[in-house]
C-alpha cells in the first residue's frame, strides 16, 4: 500500500479525498486556474468565469442548484455588489458544468474540529483542502456551503470585473482608473459622462485584472438587504422551467419501472404493452423497463402493465434486519471518538445518572418534483436537461453510459422542484441517457411516478443513540453517548468520485460531537453499522439525527437536574460559545419563556449547532380535543453574516417544516427488500393546518459567514418531542411521533 | 379519440383516449407545463386547475369528461398582466423552490372566489390538500389575506 493510501485510511472521508487530490495530481495542477468554461458569441464578452457581457447586458453566472433556497439570487448579488449593477437589470444563468465551478468549501467541512472552536490555522488548512474540490471539479451544491464558498469569492470577481471595465474606460478616456467611477452598470467619467459596461465589455476582455480591495459592509447597497427573488416571477405565473417541463421538438415521453428490489430482473413479458396506444417502444433497461410514448400517462400505463419478475435485493430484505444491523454496531470498535472531554467513566460524588435509548427510521427525500431527465443522443453527443446539484459528475457517468467522452455531453441544469440532497445524486439522468439511447436523434423526457421515486430513492439511513449522563448540583456533570449508523459519504463519495477511502465518517456523529456546551465529562463515540440499502444525504444529514438525540437527552438531563431547559443550556454555553449563548437569549425573549406553561400548552426547546451555525427553537404545542396542534414556532439564528435576511428567514421556516415534517409522520421502512411506501398518503408531509405561525430572528455576533440552508431542520424533531413531553409527561424516544401522539390535522 | 378542450379561452382538439388525465393532456399534448405532476393520486394539488371556475386535481379529470372551461396559472394571469394573487405572491416573496405553486394560487384564487375574506382558519382548511415541501405555508396565508384586502 502506498504512503497515500496509509494516509486516506487514517483520514476523514472527505479529508481523505482531499489527500488523494494532493497526492494524485501535485501542487501546480491544483493551483492552476481552472480555465474558462464561457465560450462568448459574436457580439459577446465574458471577463471571467462568472460574468458574460452583450449588447443587451449583463449576464452573471451563478453555478449552484436552484432547489428553492434562494442560491440564485444572493450568489448573483455577490457579484453584482462589487461590479455596481443595477439590480432589476441583473440576468442570471446557471452556465454548464465545468471546474471553474468547484465548490472550494466542501472539502473543508472534512476536517475533525468542532467548527466553533476552530483557530486561525485550522480556517486556513480548510480553505487549502477546499482547493481540492477543483481537482475533482466537485461542482456540487451541499453542505449548506454555497454562500461560505461565495462569499469572498463572487465578491473578488466582481469587483474584478469592476476594474477590469474601468481599466478599459480609462484607456479609451486617456485618464487615469482612479478618475473614474461605476454605478448602475457603466463607468462614469471625470466629466459626468456615462458609458454602459455593454460598449465596454470587448476591450474589458483584454485587459489583465488588476488588483482589487473589498469593499467595507458599509458601502454595500444589495447585500445585507432583502432582495427581490430573480426566480420568483416565473414561480408565481407557472412560467419558471423545471426539468420536467422540458419541450423539444418532437420530443417522446418516457415512463420507467426499475426493481423495487433495486436488484435485476429474471424475466418479463412486454407484448402487451408495446401495442398499448401511444406506446412507440419498450426499452430493457437491466435492472428494469422504459417505455417511451407520445404522453407521459400513456407510458406509465403501459410499463405499469409489463408482467415482470424481480430478482431479490441484494440487502436485507426487512427494516427489522437492517436496524438489527445498526444495533451490532454498538459491539465493534468507535469509528470515530471525535470527543473525550474529562472521565465520563466516573461518576462525581452525589450525582445522578440518566440513560436513554433513541431512535429515528429511515427516511425518504419527497421532493415535489419528482425524479426525471430529458436527454437527447445521436450517437455522438448527448445532450441532457435537468436539476441537479451535482452537475459535473452527473456529466461524467452519463457520458460512460452513453459510451462518449465527457466532452461531447451537454448538461443544461433547470430550476429544481427541490432537492434536499436526492438531486446530489445522478441516477436519473443515467436513466434518461439509457432510455435515449434506444431512441438515437430523439429527445426523450423520462418522467419517473410518484410510486418509482419513492421507491428508488437514496434514503436518510436509521440511527440509534445510547446515552449515559449524570447531573450533580442542578446541572449536567456527565454527557456520554455513542451513535450508531452506516455511512452515507462512503457510499455517495463512491459514486460521485469513484472510491471511497476507508477512513472514518464524522458524519455519524455531526450535530452531537460538536455541540458548543461545556460540559466536565464529555464523550462522543461514531459506531459504522454495515447495512447496504441505498443512502444518501437528506437535508442536515448526520445532524437531522444527531441534533435530536442530543437536544432531548439535555431536556432529559433537565429535568433529572431539576433545572430550567433553558436556563441550563445559557449557563452551559456561555463560557463555552458566545454566539450560541445569545441565540438562546433570543427565543427565550421573542418567545417569553418562563419555564411555566399552563394546562393544556406545552413548550419544547432545543439548540443546535450545524453548518457553523447555531440555531435555537421554542415550539409550543396545544390539546385541541385531544390532539397536538402546533401553534407557534420561534426561531433564532446565527450566521454570522445576514447576506438576505427575507431569504435567511424563508430557509429557516421552510427547513424547520422539512424537520417536522419527518418528525410527525415520515418514515420509511421494507418488508422483502421492497420500499412500503409508495405515494404521499403513506408519507404525509406537514400540511397548511399544521404549520405552526413562525417567528424568526437573524443574529450576527459570531465572527465568519456560516451555513443556513439547513440548519433549521436538526432542532425542529427534539423542540417538538421536548414540548410533547412538557405538554403529556411522555417521554418519546423514538420517530415519528405519530406512532405515540394523535396529531392535528 | 379527439376531443375539444376550452383552455384559457382557446378551443383546442386533443388527440388522445378519452381516459387520459386532463394534467397530462395540458402538458405533454398543449405544453401548457405551468400544471405540474406531483403524485397523480390527488394527495398533494400540485396539479390544480379550474373546470368552470371550481378548483379541481387535474390529474383526475379523464379529458373525456372536463364538464367546462379550463383555466391553468397561465390563463389565470401572465408575467406581464399579474392576477392580485400572483403580484401577492411576488410581494410576499412566497415560492422557495416554487413546484407546488402553481397549484397553490390556483386553489386560492378558488378560495376568494368563494370566500373573499378568509379567515385563517378558512385558509387552512381550503389550502389543506396543497403540499409545500418547502414549508412556505406560513407566506401563502399572508399573501392570501393581502390579495383578499386589496380586493
Amino acid at each position: 500500500m502506498s504512503r497515500f493510501g496509509k494516509i486516506a485510511r487514517r483520514t476523514f472521508l472527505f479529508g481523505a479525498v482531499a489527500v488523494a487530490g494532493g497526492a494524485a495530481f501535485g501542487a501546480w495542477y491544483v493551483t492552476r486556474p481552472a480555465p474558462n468554461p464561457l465560450k462568448p458569441g459574436e457580439g459577446e464578452a465574458s471577463l471571467n468565469a462568472f460574468v458574460l457581457i452583450d449588447g443587451e447586458g449583463v449576464t452573471l453566472v451563478a453555478p449552484r442548484a436552484e432547489m428553492g433556497q434562494g442560491t440564485m439570487t444572493t450568489w448573483a448579488a455577490l457579484i453584482a455588489e462589487e461590479m455596481d449593477l443595477a439590480w432589476e437589470d441583473v440576468r442570471v444563468i446557471h452556465g454548464p458544468p465545468a471546474q471553474a465551478y468547484y465548490n472550494s468549501a466542501l472539502m473543508g467541512e472534512g476536517q475533525t474540529h468542532k467548527g466553533y472552536d476552530a483557530s486561525a490555522f485550522q480556517h486556513s488548512l480548510g480553505e487549502m483542502m477546499g482547493v481540492m474540490g477543483k481537482v475533482f471539479s466537485m461542482q456540487v451544491t451541499g453542505g449548506s456551503t454555497a454562500m461560505k464558498d461565495g462569499y469572498e469569492r463572487m465578491r473578488v470577481t466582481g469587483a474584478a470585473a469592476r476594474e477590469m471595465l474601468k481599466t478599459a474606460a480609462a484607456k479609451r478616456l486617456n485618464v487615469g482608473v482612479v478618475e473614474l467611477r461605476t454605478e448602475n452598470g457603466a463607468v462614469i467619467a471625470p466629466d459626468g459622462t456615462s458609458i454602459p459596461y455593454t460598449d465596454l465589455a470587448a476591450e474589458a476582455a483584454e485587459v489583465e485584472p488588476p488588483r482589487i480591495e473589498l469593499r467595507e459592509r458599509s458601502e454595500w447597497r444589495l447585500l445585507g438587504t432583502s432582495l427581490p427573488r430573480v426566480d420568483m416571477l416565473g414561480k408565481s405565473t407557472g412560467t419558471a422551467q423545471f426539468g420536467i417541463d422540458t419541450r423539444l421538438p418532437g420530443m417522446r415521453f418516457a415512463a420507467v419501472r426499475r426493481s423495487p428490489t433495486r436488484g435485476g430482473m429474471k424475466r418479463y413479458d412486454a407484448f402487451e404493452a408495446g401495442r398499448m396506444p401511444g406506446v412507440e417502444k419498450v426499452v430493457d433497461l437491466g435492472d428494469g423497463l422504459a417505455v417511451i410514448a407520445t404522453n407521459t400517462w400513456l407510458a406509465q400505463q403501459a410499463v405499469d402493465a409489463i408482467e415482470v419478475e424481480w430478482d431479490p435485493a441484494p440487502y436485507p430484505e426487512s427494516t427489522e434486519a437492517m436496524v438489527a444491523a445498526v444495533e451490532a454496531a454498538f459491539d465493534t470498535e468507535p469509528d470515530s471518538v471525535l470527543r473525550d472531554d474529562g472521565n465520563p467513566d466516573r461518576l462525581p460524588a452525589g450525582a445522578t445518572a440518566v440513560e436513554a435509548e433513541y431512535r429515528v427510521p429511515f427516511l425518504a427525500h419527497a421532493t415535489m418534483e419528482p425524479m426525471n431527465a430529458t436527454a437527447w443522443f445521436d450517437g455522438q453527443h448527448l445532450r441532457l436537461w435537468c436539476g441537479n446539484q451535482g452537475p459535473t459528475f452527473l456529466r461524467d457517468a452519463c457520458a460512460a453510459e452513453a459510451g462518449v467522452d465527457p466532452s461531447e455531453v451537454e448538461v443544461n441544469v433547470t430550476l429544481m422542484g427541490g432537492g434536499f440532497g436526492r438531486r446530489g445524486e445522478f441516477d436519473y439522468a443515467v436513466v434518461a441517457t439509457k432510455v435515449a439511447k434506444a431512441m438515437p436523434g430523439t429527445p426523450v423526457n423520462v418522467t419517473w411516478s410518484r410510486e418509482e421515486d419513492m421507491t428508488h430513492d437514496y434514503y436518510r439511513p436509521p440511527a440509534i443513540a445510547r446515552i449515559t449522563g449524570a447531573v450533580a448540583d442542578g446541572a449536567p456533570v456527565a454527557f456520554d453517548a455513542r451513535v450508531a449508523s452506516p455511512s452515507i459519504a462512503a457510499q455517495a463519495l463512491k459514486r460521485w468520485v469513484g472510491f471511497a477511502p476507508g477512513g472514518p465518517d464524522k458524519g455519524i456523529v455531526d450535530g452531537i460531537y460538536n455541540q458548543p456546551y461545556g460540559i466536565p465529562n464529555y464523550r462522543i463515540a461514531g459506531h459504522k453499522a454495515d447495512v447496504v440499502p441505498p443512502l444518501g444525504f437528506w437535508r442536515s444529514v448526520g445532524a437531522s439525527f444527531n441534533g435530536f438525540f442530543h437536544e432531548c437527552f439535555m431536556d432529559e438531563l433537565a429535568h433529572a437536574a431539576g433545572a430550567d431547559p433553558l436556563e441550563m443550556r445559557l449557563k452551559l454555553t456561555r463560557d463555552e460559545w458566545l454566539p450560541a449563548f445569545y441565540a438562546l437569549e433570543a427565543v427565550r425573549d421573542m418567545s417569553g419563556w418562563t419555564g411555566k406553561t399552563e394546562e393544556g400548552v406545552g413548550r419544547g426547546l432545543a439548540m443546535v449547532y450545524s453548518f457553523g451555525t447555531p440555531t435555537a427553537m421554542v415550539i409550543e404545542v396545544r390539546d385541541v380535543d385531544g390532539a397536538v396542534r402546533l401553534t407557534d414556532a420561534w426561531i433564532a439564528a446565527d450566521p454570522g453574516v445576514a447576506l438576505d435576511p427575507s431569504i435567511i428567514e424563508a430557509q429557516l421556516t421552510g427547513a424547520m417544516a422539512y424537520g417536522l415534517s419527518a418528525a410527525i409522520g415520515e418514515e420509511i421502512t421494507f418488508a422483502g427488500g421492497v420500499v412500503d411506501q409508495k405515494n404521499f398518503p403513506d408519507y404525509e408531509p406537514l400540511r397548511m393546518a399544521q404549520m405552526p405561525r413562525t417567528q424568526v430572528t437573524i443574529l450576527e455576533n459570531q465572527e465568519r459567514l456560516n451555513g443556513i440552508g439547513e440548519v433549521g431542520t436538526p432542532p425542529a424533531a427534539p423542540a417538538l418531542a421536548n414540548a410533547l413531553f412538557d405538554l403529556t409527561g411522555k417521554r418519546v424516544r423514538e420517530l415519528p411521533l405519530n406512532k405515540a401522539f394523535d396529531f392535528y390535522t | 379519440m379527439a376531443t375539444t378542450l376550452t383552455v384559457n379561452g382557446t378551443s383546442h382538439e386533443v388527440d388522445l383516449p378519452d381516459e387520459v388525465p386532463l394534467l397530462w393532456a395540458l402538458r405533454d399534448a398543449l405544453n401548457l407545463t405551468g400544471t405540474k405532476f406531483g403524485c397523480g393520486v390527488a394527495a398533494c394539488g400540485a396539479c390544480t386547475v379550474h373546470i368552470d371556475g371550481e378548483a379541481v386535481r387535474s390529474c383526475q379529470v379523464p379529458v373525456g369528461d372536463v364538464w367546462g372551461e379550463v383555466t391553468t396559472i397561465e390563463g389565470l394571469g401572465t408575467p406581464d398582466a399579474l392576477h392580485r394573487l400572483q403580484q401577492a405572491w411576488v410581494d410576499h416573496q412566497v415560492a422557495q423552490c416554487g413546484y407546488c405553486q402553481s397549484g397553490q394560487i390556483m386553489q386560492a384564487a378558488a378560495l376568494l372566489a368563494e370566500t373573499p375574506n378568509p379567515t385563517d382558519d378558512d385558509i387552512d382548511s381550503a389550502m389543506n390538500g396543497n403540499l409545500c415541501r418547502c414549508g412556505t405555508y406560513p407566506r401563502i396565508r399572508a399573501a392570501i389575506k393581502s390579495a383578499a384586502q386589496g380586493a
